[in-house]
């Protein structure tokens, strides 16, 4: 029987959690890029400059909202959405404390890599609706950068998977209670925090939106709130594998002393600020050192790490 | 091995950006902060005056012969107090073409026109930025308190005869030189 008013709750939470973290990130992100690169950053409107992302968006919402005559308009307005629907569906399954999840699905993972994948397809068909060569050359980045990086996503979490043999995300995070996947997942963690940093089109797996080389990108042709959606979308996808690697890999909740969900937060913050960081530091790779990192190192390892777990698992079974 | 090197530069790169994060940073918060302009800062032009208090300007058009963009025009005129003087009739800057090179302040040979630290001089109407003389013209000296033209000049002025300049020596009878 489902609880309704605690999942209404929930859901409220979750939402207006993730919402407004995003719409925050977009401040953090740029006062911590300022005081990384010793400038101030936006420091001006509230307190420390917080509410710079309320007026970004009266701004975009003043902007002219512009479809260009050769796009194909269906599609390019629906894309924003799909952005942001398949970044917020994902947090359904994300367990943020002991039954403090939306639906605690018994494939959680599954959820979470299929609606990964759905969220790329905007990037594609958003760059093709765009009908414009940078756009387009963004998309098929970001097709080539899809299938590079799905497949050892996916290998690299089956690790932490088998570990705690179960596709339930609130499991895994319980059978993390003594050693955090880390340890003995190292080499999947690795794999899966460059796969989440290039599904999440971060720095230096940017390719899809490289500002330096192809003006936006996928989302080149898009203005106003449309965009405003692309960028709020793509802070959402940050929190997401944020959150994502702190329950499959460092123990979601646990945690002395705090309580759960403080930690949960703590270990979520210490992820996104290393994201930020990674933008702030590292340059973008090119794009076929992408491709053969992705085929040719990453992949094999994690198939290694996957077959050595299973192995281990086995054994230990008996 | 490599992939070592990789793996410790990278992170090393990671942690030397983060050690930033306790660092001042270097800018200047212009509208509450100001940064420090050094008295040389070739800024807003201004047109000054001898320690007398009189105009330092003698209507030479030497600046607006030097000036590679034009911008300053002036016309000369007999000053009618004295005949030996000339003074400018009207002085004009048009500031939205200078670029502030300070070729006039090294051409002007009486420290008239000088460059001054500041920089805000933003309009809205762009004709705002043609500046005439009542608006060059300050009641100070600038930056040489006792410069006074007239009173070093080698030439008889109103005041003094030829000879009388300070650190000028009498004039000397040429005849007197005989070997």
């Amino acid at each position: 029987m489902i609880d309704w008013s605690h999942t209404a709750l929930t859901i409220g939470v979750i939402l207006g959690g993730a919402l407004t973290l995003a719409g925050l990130l977009i401040w953090v992100e740029r006062r911590l890029l300022g005081i990384w690169q010793e400038r101030y950053g936006p420091n001006r409107l509230g307190p420390g400059g917080c509410l710079q992302s309320l007026a970004d968006m009266i701004k975009i919402f003043t902007k002219e909202d512009w479809i260009p005559p050769f796009a194909d308009k269906a599609v390019f307005v629906i894309t924003p959405a799909i952005v942001v629907i398949t970044a917020l569906m994902s947090f359904a399954v994300v367990p943020i404390a002991p039954s403090f999840v939306v639906s605690d699905l018994n494939m959680g993972v599954l959820f979470f890599l299929a609606m990964s994948s759905l969220a790329a397809y905007s990037v594609i068909i958003g760059g093709w609706a765009s009908n414009s060569k940078f756009a387009f050359l963004g998309s098929l980045r970001a097709i080539a950068q899809l299938l590079s990086y799905e497949v050892f996503m996916g290998l690299s979490l089956m690790g932490a998977v088998l570990l705690a043999g179960s596709f339930n995300l609130s499991d895994i995070v319980d059978a993390q209670q003594q050693v955090w996947f880390v340890v003995p997942q190292f080499l999947g963690f690795l794999g899966f925090f460059m796969a989440g940093l290039a599904e999440a089109h971060r720095t230096p797996f940017d390719m899809p939106e490289a500002e330096a080389e192809l003006v936006a990108g996928y989302h080149s042709e898009y203005s106003g709130m449309k965009f405003g959606m692309f960028f709020v979308g793509e802070y959402l996808s940050v929190i997401l594998l944020s959150a994502m690697t702190v329950i499959l890999f460092f123990g979601g909740w646990h945690g002395p002393w705090l309580p759960p969900v403080v930690w949960f937060v703590l270990k979520m913050s210490a992820f996104i600020v290393l994201i930020i960081l990674i933008r702030a530091t590292w340059p973008r790779f090119r794009f076929d050192q992408l491709l053969s990192f992705g085929w040719k190192v990453v992949m094999p390892l994690a198939l290694i790490n996957l077959l050595v777990t299973g192995g281990v698992v086995l054994w230990k079974a008996g | 091995m490599n992939i070592w090197i990789y793996a410790r530069n990278l992170t090393l790169g990671l942690w030397i950006v983060f050690k930033r994060t306790f660092t001042k940073p270097v800018t200047v918060q212009y509208p509450e902060e100001r940064p420090y302009l050094p008295p040389r800062w070739r800024g807003r032009i201004v047109l000054t005056r001898d320690p007398d208090g009189e105009e330092r300007c003698v209507a030479c058009y030497l600046c607006a012969a030097a000036c590679p963009v034009d911008c300053i025009a002036l016309q000369a005129a007999d000053d009618p107090t004295a005949q030996d003087r000339r003074y400018p009739e009207f002085f004009r800057i048009n500031f939205s073409r200078c670029i502030y090179c300070g070729m006039c302040e090294e051409a002007c040979p009486t420290n008239a026109i000088q460059l001054t630290p500041d920089f805000e001089q933003s309009e809205y109407a762009r004709r705002n930025l043609v500046y005439e003389k009542e608006d060059l013209l300050i009641s100070g000296t600038g930056k040489y308190p006792d410069y006074n033209f007239y009173r070093v000049a080698g030439v008889k002025t109103r005041d003094k005869d030829k000879g009388q300049a300070e650190n000028e020596l009498p004039p000397v009878d040429v005849r007197s030189l005989m070997p």
